[in-house]
């Protein structure tokens, strides 16, 4: 079968994430593999083990955008075990929304030829939108299975749980299908030295816009449906306000709370 | 503080980026609780093992990695900083492998070796006894003919893995020859007679189980016998050698550990109306402290240099220990110092680092045997 999953080259969380520059943006200089991502790809390289991996015809297509650093993305994820990737690289790309983006990967998608299964993460660990794996679908034609916290597939037939707070959902539908996964899914495996060597080998196609026959103007800032108007980072946390015990603390709590509209 | 690395391959670079990467999410975390515990992290191994890093130095054809003792003992050392038990772990798993990767014949890497470089097994290293510390030929531990093979009896003392592990290495005596008595073993952890006593309490490296090995009549067939009947001491040392810049690049992480803990701590901290590091007193403390760790890193690497260009090495091993190790010493009871009463108590990890860094001054040859062996060079 033909999996594809999205990965997005994100700031690393592990550091201090911050705005640069004027109009403020987020600074992309320390960036990686988004980690929600990480489970997508796990649970692609799951369904096409328990087919009988690579060599049994199953291939794992990594597919990113973004400008040529976040080829880091798609070479992390064949390293784990993507078979091969897809990058859609173009400067008009710059500043694109949601809907922008998936416009961009529907057509990369369609690209590919038969797709089976599209995989993404739950969000991106920076625009933390969630929308870009319902719009897919809905450009693709694809049932959208979101929020996976489990997944498996029987035959043709993909069945997936999604969690909430007082029940779960259970969700099917046939293949072709979208599926969005959270961090509750699996347990992402590490790349492995020999992976690392592997993927040197592994095959990365880059396109353009104008491969997919996709306007500039379609794109980026211009094409954008919405607009950052001003970012600025968050304010440093206040100290609060302590309340000492002279038996009326009970009062000046609920007093507190009152005030702030919370009781 | 991410090291600055000189690495020979753009592969190399990658594995050192897996390696922090592995470290930070799985070794970090989890270190300081199972060290208080005293918990063996079989788990922790089980990642590395799945990950490649267990058998890094070691041939592409049994499933090693091939990696040049420059780059494995980087590995080591990053990993030495994030968790000194799991990295004294792996060196010692690299350890019991190296007799039969050097030593042992074609049929016998053939058979064994793809399992212990799997990365599913640990592997121990049995050569000092109760009384044979310092000086192994003075070991009593014997291997006697007996049909088809051996049976092997006696104790081996500070077993890192007693009990854990999935195969030992075992040195033991099979004849009285003050030289040529000793033969080399590899045994299956599963040997009827076989047994691990019940683990040291030590000072530090809690988290690693140290025991005797107990050997009761362990049978053992004859093509278990790595290298020439009477080989043993000369194999134990070669093994050490390599071991012991396994070591010195251990004692180098957990250095570089304890200086960045300090240095952070003394950014912070203020006292007198300005941080720490503004006290001359304690920046001259701090950068002393950083002279040491890059010190060991070079020493170690430079040792690592002529081994893998195949030139002896084993006097810059020695040398590589004893300063690393030394050195590691200084900064963590620096680093100690630096946190002052806060670096006392256990809710920093400066008291455990300088607990750790003890042991390495004793263990892989003391470092007076260290300065034994480099002296020993020196007389005409």
């Amino acid at each position: 079968m033909n999996i594809v999953v999205l990965v997005k080259y994100v700031p690393d969380a592990q550091f201090d994430r911050h705005l640069t520059g004027d109009p403020a943006t987020v600074d992309r200089s320390e960036s990686i593999l988004s980690e929600l991502d990480e489970y997508a790809i796990e649970s692609a390289l799951q369904l096409a083990e328990e087919r009988g991996g690579p060599k049994a015809g199953n291939r794992v297509i990594a597919l990113t955008m973004g400008p040529a650093a976040a080829a880091t993305a798609v070479k992390k994820a064949l390293q784990i075990g993507a078979t091969e990737g897809l990058h859609v690289n173009d400067d008009a790309l710059a500043g694109s929304d949601a809907t922008g983006t998936s416009l961009v990967l529907a057509a990369a998608i369609r690209s590919l030829g038969d797709v089976d299964l599209v995989l993404t993460g739950m969000a991106s660990t920076d625009g933390e939108t969630s929308l870009v794996p319902a719009q897919l679908a809905e450009r693709l034609r694809l049932p959208q299975l979101t929020f996976a916290a489990s997944l498996e597939l029987d035959g043709t037939t993909v069945r997936a749980r999604r969690d909430g707070d007082t029940h779960a959902d259970s969700l099917e539908a046939e293949l072709p299908a979208l599926v969005s996964v959270t961090d509750q899914i699996n347990e992402p495996r590490y790349p492995n030295f020999k992976g690392i060597i592997a993927a040197k080998k592994k095959s990365v196609a880059t396109v353009t816009l104008a491969d997919l026959g996709i306007q500039a103007a379609e794109v980026g800032t211009a094409g954008a449906w919405t607009a950052v108007r001003t970012a600025e980072a968050r304010p440093p946390r206040s100290q609060g306000t302590i309340i000492t015990d002279e038996g009326d603390a009970g009062i000046r709590l609920v007093d507190f709370l009152a005030a702030q509209n919370l009781l | 503080m991410v090291v600055q690395r000189l690495l020979p391959t753009e592969e190399a670079q990658e594995l050192l980026g897996l390696v922090r990467d592995i470290a930070a999410r799985e070794l970090m975390p989890q270190a300081a609780a199972a060290e208080e515990a005293e918990r063996f992290p079989r788990e922790v191994f089980r990642t590395l093992g799945e990950a490649g890093l267990l058998s890094l130095p070691y041939p592409e054809e049994f499933g090693g990695g091939s990696q040049p003792a420059e780059v494995y003992l980087q590995v080591l050392e990053e990993l030495g900083a994030a968790w000194s038990s799991v990295a004294v772990g792996v060196s010692v798993h690299a350890l019991s492998c190296f007799p039969l990767v050097h030593f042992g014949s074609d049929t016998q890497r053939k058979t064994w070796l793809p399992d212990m470089l799997s990365g599913d097994t640990l592997g121990a290293y049995c050569l000092s006894e109760a009384h044979a510390g310092s000086d192994p030929a003075a070991m009593r531990t014997r291997a006697v003919r007996h049909g088809d093979g051996y049976l092997i009896r006696g104790a081996k003392a500070w077993t890192t893995h007693a009990g854990q592990a999935d195969f030992y290495t075992v040195m033991a005596r099979t004849s009285d020859d003050p030289r040529r008595g000793v033969s080399c073993f590899l045994v299956p952890a599963d040997a009827a007679g076989l047994t691990a006593a019940p683990p040291e309490h030590k000072m530090g490296l809690t988290g690693s189980t140290t025991a005797t090995m107990h050997f009761d009549d362990v049978h053992v067939a004859a093509d278990r016998m790595i290298g020439e009947e009477g080989q043993g001491l000369a194999i134990a040392f070669a093994a050490l050698d390599s071991g012991r810049l396994g070591i010195a690049a251990v004692a180098t992480g957990l250095a570089q550990a304890a200086l960045d803990l300090a240095a952070s701590y003394a950014n912070e901290r203020e006292a007198f109306g300005k941080r720490l590091i503004e006290h001359e007193g304690l920046a001259f403390l701090l950068a002393d402290m950083a002279v040491e760790t890059e010190t060991a890193r070079a020493v170690y690497l430079s040792a690592a240099r002529l081994k893998d260009a195949g030139l002896p090495y084993g006097r810059e091993a020695s040398i590589a220990k004893l300063v690393a190790t030394d050195n590691a010493m200084s900064v963590t009871t620096n680093a100690v110092q630096v946190l002052g009463g806060a670096g006392y108590t256990r809710d920093f990890p400066a008291e455990r680092y300088m607990r750790e860094a003890k042991v390495m001054q004793i263990f892989e040859g003391t470092n007076q045997i260290q300065r034994l062996l480099i002296s020993r060079q020196l007389t005409r």
